[in-house]
């Protein structure tokens, strides 16, 4: 079975982000970019199902600009055996939405035919969670999102998967029909560091360049961002002494109890 | 136009975000007019359909009830919103995790962009949204003819229940053949939902181990809180997965918050920092929580907690 695993080039997490002084958007200049933690766990569950048998070809892909082929290399330092790279630059200078995303990943599902189809829950820039619902709609296949645990089970075509999902209220657990899309919550597993020699090997895997073209992918967006703000600022409050002058405070001051 | 507001319910019970989702469509609504609607699917879903009735600005419940709708899956769910859908110019469901997995397929499916987490209507296609785990504030216009829009609920007062709205049966009914449910286990509980509580009490990795978190125990039913988590102390295994606050758990806006053992990253402040009244007990002063804090006591939680709680009686 081969497995299809979407990741996506965004600011580092330990990065605190500012906002332009026009409003126009978030200042990403000489800003340290980095995979997105849950494309991480994505790829680190499709390479465990390679090293546990389960998986034959681990394939990695990404939308995005000449710089985003990083997060390709990273990928496949850390187990995946060749990837896609979808150039946006020639479109757009922007990023793609996730409409346009998950029509380009439906296209290469197309092409490639992979059983299984991992992505990340959420961009932790757009914070979005929509491109693996998407996907699965778009080709027409079933999804298994905010994943914290995977099992295949059955053998030859009557391959099942069960996936345990992360819900409000607790845990549910659901069985899809294979092939099937996947999202990563953080819980899954925890992905391991790429080690030197493995990130050498990586330089000399497999890299195709695509562009949306290739797939008569239109990445135009319907929606318009107006404006980027700072959220209002809390004030910083004071440090209290003891548990008695705290709780003084919150029924007398605060009025909260 | 009229707006369509898929209901979030679990165990025949309708859930509080939904009276959040309508009164973001009862903004909507002052500026495009027609009606709201209220979808209920499920499986014996007539109670959740009578309480939807209830809530203020509902022009009319329709209500789904068939097995292949049980637990609310995405593949049958979205494609009975799909059917639905045509007739209305938005349709808005709770940033819950039922309203995650379900909208995305169904603006895929109608070739349209999904609108997550929206925290403000500005007008019919205009809206505010955090992004950066709610460090900025986007406003973002669509030019779709239907918008399909997940609501945060803490963006939004819910609308009061003085209403009767009518109530019609959908007779749609769609096929499954590539998802089943298995089992759900749910975390019981006596205490506030954490999204609806009026105090929420956290703990971190501070506390060191489940078997502590009892120490919020006593002061929780006291103040009639819920109790919520940071991610660390999640995956440390201390608590269950659904008490956790944050930009990947929950986001809650209590009138007052109590970090407990939390050191404040920026991915736990993205999910309390909208509260209107911050506590933090943690024995580092230098800890980023005490940046956002109303009120921050440094000292060992050890000591602190059972004095707070045993304060709280006098
Ligand atoms: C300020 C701002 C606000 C925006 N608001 C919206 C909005 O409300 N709705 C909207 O649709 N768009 C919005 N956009 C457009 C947004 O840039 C894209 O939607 C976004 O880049 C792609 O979705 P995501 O990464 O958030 O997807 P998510 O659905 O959060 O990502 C989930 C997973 O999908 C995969 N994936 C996503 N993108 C790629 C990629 N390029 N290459 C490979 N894998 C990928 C990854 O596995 C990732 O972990 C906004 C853009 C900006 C700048
Ligand atoms: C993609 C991504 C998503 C994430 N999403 C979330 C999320 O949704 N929610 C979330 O919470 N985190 C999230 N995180 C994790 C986040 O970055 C932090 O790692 C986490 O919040 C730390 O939890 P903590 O404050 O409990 O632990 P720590 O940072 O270890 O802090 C523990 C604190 O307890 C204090 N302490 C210890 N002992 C005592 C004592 N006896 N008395 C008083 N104080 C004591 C310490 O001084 C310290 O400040 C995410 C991370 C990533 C990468």
């Amino acid at each position: 079975m081969k497995i299809l695993v979407a990741v996506k080039r965004v600011i580092d997490y330990n990065v605190k982000i500012r906002v332009k002084a026009d409003h126009s958007d978030v200042d990403l200049t000489n800003v340290k970019m980095a995979m997105n933690p849950f494309c991480e766990i994505a790829v680190e569950e499709a390479v465990r199902l390679k090293e546990k048998g389960v998986a034959t070809e681990v394939v990695a892909v990404t939308i995005g600009p000449k710089a985003a082929q990083e997060q390709l290399r990273t990928a496949l330092a850390l187990g995946a055996d060749r990837a896609i790279h979808i150039d946006t630059s020639a479109e757009t200078e922007a990023r793609v939405e996730s409409l346009a995303a998950a029509k380009l990943l439906a296209k290469v599902v197309e092409e490639e035919q992979p059983g299984l189809v991992i992505l990340g829950k959420q961009a932790i820039d757009t914070d979005n969670n929509q491109t693996g619902q998407m996907l699965a709609a778009l080709a027409g296949l079933p999804q298994g999102t905010f994943a914290s645990e995977v099992q295949v089970s059955g053998d030859g075509g009557d391959k099942k998967l069960q996936v345990t999902r992360e819900i409000d209220g607790g845990l549910q657990t659901v069985e899809l029909t294979l092939p099937a899309i996947v999202t990563t919550d953080l819980r899954l597993n925890e992905p391991r560091y790429a080690k030197l020699p493995d990130i050498m090997k990586a330089k000399k895997k497999p890299l195709d360049v695509k562009s949306p073209a290739d797939y008569g992918v239109e990445v135009a967006s319907k929606l318009t961002l107006l404006k980027v703000e700072s959220p209002a600022e809390r004030k910083g409050g004071i440090k209290v002494g003891s548990v008695d002058e705290l709780v003084g405070k919150l029924k007398n001051e605060a009025k909260v109890l | 136009m009229s707006i369509l507001v898929l209901a979030e319910h679990h165990d025949g019970i309708l859930v509080g975000a939904t009276a959040h989702v309508v009164a973001a469509a009862l903004k909507l609504k002052a500026s495009i007019g027609g009606d709201i609607d209220v979808l209920v699917a499920g499986e014996n879903v007539g109670a959740v359909a009578e309480a939807a009735a209830r809530l203020d600005g509902v022009s009319k419940v329709r209500v789904a009830d068939n097995a292949v709708y049980a637990h609310q899956l995405a593949e049958p769910l979205s494609a009975l919103l799909v059917e639905l859908a045509d007739g209305y110019s938005h349709v808005l469901a709770a940033a819950s995790t039922t309203g995650k997995n379900l909208l995305p397929r169904v603006a895929a499916l109608k070739d349209v962009s999904q609108i997550s987490e929206i925290v403000e209507v500005v007008d019919a296609d205009t809206f505010k949204r955090p992004i950066y785990a709610g460090n900025a504030i986007a406003t973002v216009q669509s030019a779709d003819s239907l918008k399909v829009i997940t609501v945060r609920s803490t963006g939004f007062d819910a609308v009061g229940e003085g209403n009767s709205a009518a109530i019609e049966s959908v007779d749609t009914v769609v096929e499954n053949r590539h998802s089943a449910f298995i089992k759900q286990e749910l975390a019981q509980s006596d205490r506030p939902e954490l999204a609806a509580a009026k105090v929420v009490i956290s703990g971190g990795r501070g506390m060191g181990s489940g078997e502590n978190f009892k120490l919020l125990d006593g002061i929780a039913d006291k103040l009639g809180a819920a109790i919520g988590a940071s991610r660390a102390a999640v995956d440390a295994g201390f608590v269950p997965n659904d008490m956790q606050v944050g930009q990947t758990g929950k986001i809650v806006a209590p009138e007052l918050y109590i970090a407990v053992g939390i050191s404040g990253a920026i991915q736990h402040l993205a999910g309390m920092k909208d509260s209107k009244v911050i506590v933090a007990i943690n024995k580092d002063e230098e800890a980023p929580i005490f940046q956002v804090a109303d009120y921050g006591l440094v000292g060992d939680l050890f000591e602190v907690l059972p004095a707070f709680e045993g304060r709280l009686d006098q």
